[in-house]
């Protein structure tokens, strides 16, 4: 993309911010979207660490893109995510123990979250290393955004506080039920419903209303699997 | 024997895979529109969970812990499924062509699948050993089936539902998961208590 101008540069960085978001357009990283988000605070906390891993793992699969082969690929940008991964696992240990403790699991599992392989196969293999710095901070902060916002809606329903700090909680009882799994699928469905009627206004057609054929790995290094299964199924009816 | 149990119930009931650790979302979402493919996935991942959890252990135990290189193990893990998920896949291959038609396409979509992975890093948070992690293996497969079976037959339902516009596909989905998921809260302390 030499030939790209600085309007160019730009439009990847706004990309995953709105038209192209993440969590709510391409569908990616579902599970942690919804398991961590109980805390507006650990919300941010699993976004930051998921930005730092996507910026890393896009500069370095953006550098080596053309030294990878094509056949051994998914298991070189895998290598490279977990190395990243350990890294940011290591340093929110040291520095946020409280951070590591709340997000248990789901830190080391950023390795397999869809959104940063998505983003390797399908933005970073194919652009030069600006670019995909520009692709993964925007991302990364289009990432980040949902979480905040959904673990902001489940902390003030849910425990009656933002960020630690109390608001509602003396005056109504929070309902627990946000802060458990059935409120974080429930919160997740109407924010899509919501995000899906927003653009229908501005654009005239839904975004992700048809993706139930393989919803979670739209985007990821299985496409072609996924058609197959789809293709399958199809093939039944 | 009766710690065996357990983890067996509550990998599979009480803290299921899917509906309330949200582990192994994805496929829960992606494979679940047809009882078929929802067999099949499953099936694959009760195989490569209960493989996974017997082969990261005695790396976790003789490999990473004597040379104090715990802190690799995310790195180490990922590889060593998607290693053995190959090697499951060339075997089948050759071996039991019946089961490769089943399961085939299936196989590669589980490396990248969160709840394989972190099946064994709970094994190694919960500090099991050998037999637990394989039975916590198994049975947070059985569960990740129970969960997208229940599920498919929920979906085949809502197929024939009249949806407002905005709902319609994925987030009606979701508004379902949370409503089975509320059934599966039900069994919240099931294991502690069945045997007493």
């Amino acid at each position: 993309m030499a030939e790209q101008k600085k309007g160019g540069h730009l439009k990847n960085l706004t990309n995953g911010l709105l038209k192209e978001n993440p969590v709510l357009r391409l569908v990616l990283g579902t599970c942690p979207t919804m398991a961590v988000t109980t805390m507006a605070a650990n919300g941010l906390g699993m976004g930051i660490a998921a930005t730092v891993v996507l910026i890393g793992s896009n500069l370095v699969i953006s550098l080596l893109r053309n030294f990878i082969p094509k056949q051994v690929r998914i298991p070189a940008y895998i290598t490279v995510i977990a190395g990243f991964v350990t890294m940011v696992q290591l340093i929110v240990k040291a520095f946020a123990p409280d951070l590591d403790k709340a997000l248990g699991i789901f830190l080391p599992l950023i390795v397999v979250n869809c959104i940063i392989l998505g983003r390797a196969e399908m933005f970073a293999s194919k652009h030069g290393p600006l670019d995909s710095v520009l692709d993964g901070l925007g991302m990364g902060v289009g990432f980040t955004v949902v979480l905040v916002i959904m673990g902001s809606i489940r902390e003030i329903i849910g425990s009656g506080t933002w960020f630690g700090i109390a608001l509602t909680a003396d005056l109504i009882t929070p309902m627990g039920i946000m802060k458990l799994a059935p409120g974080g699928f429930f919160l997740f469905g109407c924010l899509m419903a919501l995000a899906n009627k927003i653009t229908e206004k501005k654009t005239g057609k839904p975004a992700v209303g048809k993706m139930d054929g393989c919803a979670g790995c739209a985007g990821c290094a299985n496409k072609e699997i996924c058609g197959e299964i789809e293709k399958r199924e199809e093939g039944e009816n | 024997m009766k710690q065996i149990f357990v983890i067996l119930v509550s990998a599979i009931l009480v803290d299921n895979f899917v509906l309330s650790k949200f582990l192994g979302c994805c496929p829960f979402l992606g494979v679940s529109k047809k009882m078929d493919s929802a067999l099949g996935m499953s099936g694959a991942v009760i195989f490569v969970m209960g493989l996974a959890s017997a082969a990261t252990w005695p790396i976790q135990h003789y490999l990473l812990e004597q040379m104090n290189l715990e802190y690799m193990n995310t790195l180490v893990f990922i590889l060593v499924i998607a290693a053995l998920v190959q090697l499951v896949e060339i075997i089948l291959k050759r071996y039991i062509p019946s089961l490769h038609k089943a399961l085939g396409i299936y196989l590669p979509l589980i490396t990248t699948n969160c709840a394989v992975l972190g099946v064994t890093m709970l094994n190694v948070d919960n500090k099991y050993g050998f037999w637990e992690s394989v039975v916590n293996g198994v049975g947070a497969g059985v569960g990740f089936m129970l969960a997208l079976v229940l599920f498919a037959g929920v979906r085949r339902k809502l197929e024939s539902c009249d949806v407002p516009k905005a709902f319609q596909g994925l987030p009606i989905t979701l508004v379902a998961a949370s409503l089975v998921s509320l059934s599966f809260m039900g069994f919240a302390g099931l294991a502690e208590n069945m045997f007493k």
